[in-house]
């Protein structure tokens, strides 16, 4: 079951709000309702269901609504209609006392502009949550620095906020999210008011963390790249409404429409895309086969390399057919014969970074997992097709 | 066209009278309490012999601020003594403590409540503008109605005129505090007791002290004014001063007010200082 589940979930902002529900039902446009009834569409009809271990990505540009749809989940803006289930019950049916439970215990959240309290030290910050539940003071003051251990902020405890750089801040942002364990992180942009350098050392940080404590995630965004390098599920929205929902390469490789296309077009594919999206399968062969049945099975296939492998698919080197050709000359074995240093690399390598490893080498790289087992190969080919947007799911041959 | 005056004076006289009949006891019973603080308050202030105290003052001046302001409290205090305005002088501080403390008694729970109801806001924002607006001279005659001739129609209508700003402050300070942090103590679960004492009093702090600053210079203001219905205090020798065209004596106890004056406004502005330097 999932963890969250957002059914029609909506928002309008104005004097008498419910009215516009029946036109949405109708189809009207936001520019249309607010033409005709001054009412403003924050969030307009938002079903999606997050599972529990997601990092799930709501992205969309400035005015699109995700700021609004994030604040939905945990009633700091309260819905105008729909329903938001949190392990199956309805949030918007809690009374203000249960809600205030669920808050405590149940979700953190983290701000873009950190939204520290100027007036309490790092650690203070950190257990606010824990203090409201009425947790006794050295208890929480251990849980709170177990937290600050976990953003690596040990031995700021006593600092104050305005003493921090903004990159720190948001890790004290994150140790106070954390601190109460939550099931569920609601991040607001958080990254998004901090350098590029620092953002992609949070990024990585949170991913760890994220793998480290299985948390569920749900992540606002403007930043497609950012989205695409964190969101194990990508929710695109536009004007209050979401216009897809996928996994990255779904995003990026099947766009529902025009917008969502325009949308991913400036992505630099490089950056997103791994060794797994492009390679094809090796051809092999095993090692005591010896070199002339490795020509033969080059020149039925028409190719001029072939990979050599033990029994179990553990890669051992690359034979080439001039190699071939030499090796029944000289009477030597195929093992003798092989080129040890083809390049590998594994199958969460991103494209750029094997740039560099097929530049410097005659052969395609080979893409092994954690024990050596061959899993296929990447060509120059079919990279260059990956980046062009062409979707390797289909005509690749995995 | 000869339309009939309205007969306000008279609704406000028939007012006054009601009230005095009706809810004397309450008045009374307030007459009670604030007479016996600040005459507690003065007996107190001048049971100390006046060098002690002086000593004492200077010396929390200097904890309080720097150096400089111990040494301005010290002569100044000296130089009132020297006058001979001593006892009058504590009257006054007597007089303007106990009305700038029942002020914040009353103006911050009320500014509170302005800054979580617009409607409050509504309703008492046109209120205060009235009460600073209104001649002070006007509050005096209803207050010796109903607390007769002394020192307590003077601390009442002294409230009157000086409340405000603690009000508008209080509630100016609680409103400007962000939104994301007040949405960010809502998102842990704060409950609204939670929220103002762990985050809107605190950071509303600094401001709302502004207001008290103003409460307390607003309330000496008053002094020579109370002293027109019976209030003792150096604000009674500028008043008799002026009745019977003394500029010298005028001078002088106009001069013990203004050291006074000076004294309490820096010390509050160090204080303010302080709490937003936390």
């Amino acid at each position: 079951m999932a963890i969250i589940e957002a059914k029609r979930l909506t928002k309008i902002f104005g004097t008498d709000p419910k009215k516009a529900i029946p036109l949405l039902d109708k189809g009207w446009s936001k520019e249309k309702i607010l033409a005709e009834t001054k009412l403003t569409v924050g969030v307009n009809q938002a079903s999606f269901a997050i599972e529990e271990g997601q990092i799930f990505v709501i992205m969309g540009l400035s005015g699109s609504g995700k700021s609004t749809l994030v604040r939905l989940l945990n009633r700091l803006i309260e819905p105008t209609s729909g329903e938001v289930l949190f392990n199956g019950t309805d949030i918007l049916r809690m009374t203000p006392e249960k809600l205030r439970q669920f808050r405590r215990k149940n979700v953190g959240m983290v701000f873009q502009k950190f939204a520290l309290f100027p007036h309490r030290t790092v650690i203070q910050n950190i257990e606010y949550g824990l203090e409201v539940q009425g947790i006794e003071k050295n208890k929480r003051r251990e849980m709170a620095m177990q937290s600050l251990e976990l953003v690596g902020l040990k031995g700021w405890e006593h600092s104050y906020p305005n003493q921090l750089s903004g990159g720190m801040q948001q890790r004290v942002g994150l140790a106070r999210g954390l601190a109460n364990e939550p099931d569920v992180l609601l991040m607001d942009e958080a990254f998004s008011a901090l350098d590029p350098l620092i953002r992609k050392d949070m990024q990585d940080e949170l991913l760890e963390l994220q793998a480290k404590m299985k948390k569920t995630i749900v992540f606002i965004t403007h930043d497609l790249n950012e989205a695409l390098r964190i969101g194990d599920q990508i929710a695109l929205m536009k004007d209050g409404s979401i216009v897809q929902i996928g996994s990255p390469e779904e995003i990026l490789m099947q766009p529902a429409n025009k917008y969502v296309e325009r949308f991913v077009e400036d992505v630099d594919l490089s950056k997103v895309l791994t060794a797994s999206h492009v390679m094809i399968k090796a051809e092999t062969i095993t090692l005591e086969r010896g070199p002339r049945v490795a020509l033969q099975f080059m020149r039925d296939r028409g190719i001029s390399s072939l990979y050599v492998v033990d029994k179990r698919m553990h890669l051992l080197g690359v034979i080439t057919a001039e190699e071939a050709v030499n090796a029944i000359k000289n009477g030597r074995s195929l093992e003798e014969a092989m080129e040890r240093e083809a390049p590998t690399a594994v199958s969460e390598t991103l494209l750029h970074e094997l740039f560099e490893l097929m530049s410097n080498s005659k052969f395609p790289v080979s893409i092994i997992d954690d024990s050596g087992r061959l899993k296929g190969i990447v060509i120059k080919g079919a990279v260059l097709a990956a980046l062009s947007g062409n979707s390797v799911m289909e005509d690749g041959e995995r | 066209m000869n339309l009939p005056k309205i007969p306000l004076a008279n609704w406000i006289e028939w007012l006054e009278t009601w009230l005095e009949n009706h809810l004397d006891p309450l008045f009374q019973f307030i007459r009670l309490v604030v007479g016996k603080t600040v005459n507690g308050l003065d007996v107190m202030l001048n049971w100390f012999p006046a060098l002690v105290l002086i000593v004492i003052f200077g010396a929390l001046a200097w904890y309080i601020g720097k150096w400089k302001m111990g040494v301005f409290t010290l002569i100044g205090l000296l130089i009132i003594e020297n006058l001979g305005y001593w006892s009058q002088t504590m009257q006054t501080l007597a007089l303007v403590l106990t009305s700038a403390f029942i002020s914040v008694l009353i103006g911050v729970p009320v500014g509170i409540l302005c800054a979580r109801s617009n409607k409050t806001q509504k309703i008492v924002t046109p209120l205060l503008d009235f009460m600073q607006t209104m001649p002070a001279f006007v509050y005096l005659l209803p207050a010796v109605t109903f607390f007769s001739l002394g020192v307590v129609p003077g601390v009442i209508s002294s409230i009157i005129f000086a409340i405000p700003p603690t009000i508008r402050l209080t509630n100016l300070g609680i409103r400007q505090v962000p939104e994301e942090l007040v949405e960010a103590a809502d998102a842990f679960g704060s409950t609204p007791t939670q929220k103002l004492f762990k985050l809107q009093l605190p950071i509303a702090l600094p401001t709302m002290m502004a207001g008290i600053n103003q409460t307390i210079m607003l309330s000496l203001s008053m002094v020579v004014i109370a002293s027109m219905i019976g209030a003792q205090g150096v604000g009674a020798y500028v008043y008799r001063a002026v009745t019977q065209g003394n500029t010298g004596v005028g001078f002088e106890a106009g001069l013990a007010i203004v050291i006074l004056a000076i004294i309490l406004d820096r010390l509050t502005q160090q204080v303010i200082r302080r709490t937003k330097a936390n």
